[in-house]
């Protein structure tokens, strides 16, 4: 007896794979150049004090994680990148809203209940998967939370580009040290999200990457809501 | 059945790559190049093009960002920092031989070039405040600073039409930065001899140093010997070496 596999879908628009992998090559070097930055004074706080906690405090990252090669050269590549990125995030965002895709993908009130039944899930504290859409709402949680988290990004560093210019930006942060504080934790929750990501496309549903490099789907998962 | 090794298969490693090899060596040579491109600051491929990008930043800067009339924010002499690092770039503290002999000079193009010694300057009206300090590397701290500003001395001297910028020049060393005239104009940017409530130290710039609230540090030359008025823009010490040629903050 044979089977036949489940036919190919279209599960990808070109603008979301190019964005998507876009983003990861230039967030790769802002997070690089910014790390070089960091370099040149690692702690947060006014000079003489008081300091904000940080478990970085004084760190110097290894040199391969770095790019730029002194402060110059590190900001010269962090303000340029700043644009293709900004570029690439504004053009997945039009996408999503021209599109209707938002709906597939926001997190709202009403996926709370199914957020928690996914949680039980992964805890083993029920059987079988629930039924989802093109994303389950704990997967819509975590995409949502990272576009919010790319506007972070972008807020607190123009809080720490132009503080006397934007004060109203960098007073609403907390100050100039607190939004470089921000900006700075931001960097480790794009990490803990890549990594746990990176993990879960090849644990859970591995023809999604396929689906991100071609546009073409053939998983276990529904590719429409 | 077995599947047997075709020729065709035995024989394309030697002939050329395949597919997979292919991208593993694509792979390899990409992050080899990331590898390569960490620590860097762009080499001869890519450097100019990041200048040509921190110019359109500095542009950005400059005409959209910047106001010729917003202040920066004050604060009370009791949030001053416990310390404000100093920094020169010659290896011991600059310091004039003659204090005295010492003038500021206003020139370039000018109606009326001038040379102000420190007490023509501290005739000039007084402006004092404090604020915070930032610098490049991403420390700050607060501090107070009176001085007589910029625009004041441009009312005496009178600068031509045709000049745009001004060039500071220091006696610490070959330093020198290069201003646009709005930030030289804005009411917070002053010639600073004096910090703290006190005469300028000589570790902070005496007798005369360029500051303002809207700039990095770097941009603030220390130790004054003159503001020369031209139509072209003028670098600056760090400038040419490839940090933000605006610094406005």
């Amino acid at each position: 007896m044979t089977t036949t596999p489940a036919p190919f879908v279209r599960r990808h628009h070109w603008i979301v794979r190019l964005t998507h992998w876009a983003t990861v090559i230039v967030l790769a070097g802002m997070i690089a150049s910014g790390l070089q930055i960091y370099e040149a004074y690692a702690r947060f706080g006014n000079r003489g004090g008081p300091y904000f906690v940080s478990p970085f405090d004084g760190t110097q990252f290894p040199h391969w994680s770095r790019l730029g090669g002194w402060l110059a050269g590190a900001l010269n590549w962090h303000f340029a990148l700043a644009w293709p990125l900004t570029a690439f995030g504004l053009l997945y965002l039009g996408y999503l809203v021209r599109s209707g895709e938002w709906r597939t993908l926001l997190f709202r009130p009403r996926d709370v209940r199914g957020a928690l039944e996914m949680a039980k899930y992964y805890l083993h504290l029920r059987r079988e998967h629930p039924p989802q859409g093109k994303h389950n709402p704990l997967q819509k949680l975590a995409y949502t939370g990272v576009i919010v988290l790319g506007g972070l990004a972008m807020l607190t560093g123009f809080a720490v580009y132009k503080p006397t210019q934007l004060a109203w930006l960098t007073a609403l942060l907390g100050g100039f040290q607190a939004a470089r504080y921000w900006h700075f934790w931001i960097v480790w929750i794009f990490v803990g999200f890549t990594i746990t990501h990176v993990i879960l496309v090849f644990a859970v549903d591995p023809a999604s990457l396929r689906a991100m490099l071609t546009g073409w789907y053939r998983g276990r998962f529904p590719s429409h809501d | 059945m077995t599947e047997r090794p075709t020729l065709r298969r035995y024989d394309a490693p030697l002939h050329g790559l395949d597919r997979r090899t292919f991208l593993r060596l694509g792979v390899t040579a990409g992050v080899g190049t990331l590898a390569a491109a960490c620590g860097w600051d762009g080499g001869h491929l890519l450097r100019p093009g990041l200048l040509d990008i921190s110019r359109v930043n500095d542009w950005v800067g400059e005409k959209i960002l910047f106001s010729p009339t917003r202040l920066a924010r004050t604060y009370s002499a009791a949030e001053r920092s416990a310390m404000l690092p100093s920094y020169f770039i010659s290896t011991t503290v600059p310091m004039l031989e003659d204090a005295g002999a010492w003038r500021l000079r206003v020139e370039g193009l000018v109606a009326q070039p001038l040379e102000l010694s420190l007490d023509d300057l501290m005739r000039l009206p007084r402006v004092s405040y404090t604020v915070k300090h930032h610098c490049v590397e991403g420390w700050s701290a607060i501090a107070s600073w009176h001085g007589v500003p910029v625009s004041a001395i441009v009312e005496r001297c009178r600068p031509l039409k045709a000049a745009r910028y001004i060039s500071f020049a220091s006696f610490d060393a070959d330093y020198w930065n290069g201003w646009d005239m709005a930030s030289a104009m804005h009411p917070q940017t002053i010639l600073a001899y004096g910090m703290n409530d006190n005469r300028l130290p000589a570790a902070h710039g005496a007798p005369l140093r360029l500051y303002s609230p809207t700039k990095l540090g770097y941009k603030l030359t220390k130790y004054l010997v003159s503001m020369t008025f031209t139509d072209t823009r003028p670098g600056g010490y760090w400038e040419d070496q490839g940090y933000p040629w605006f610094g406005g903050i």
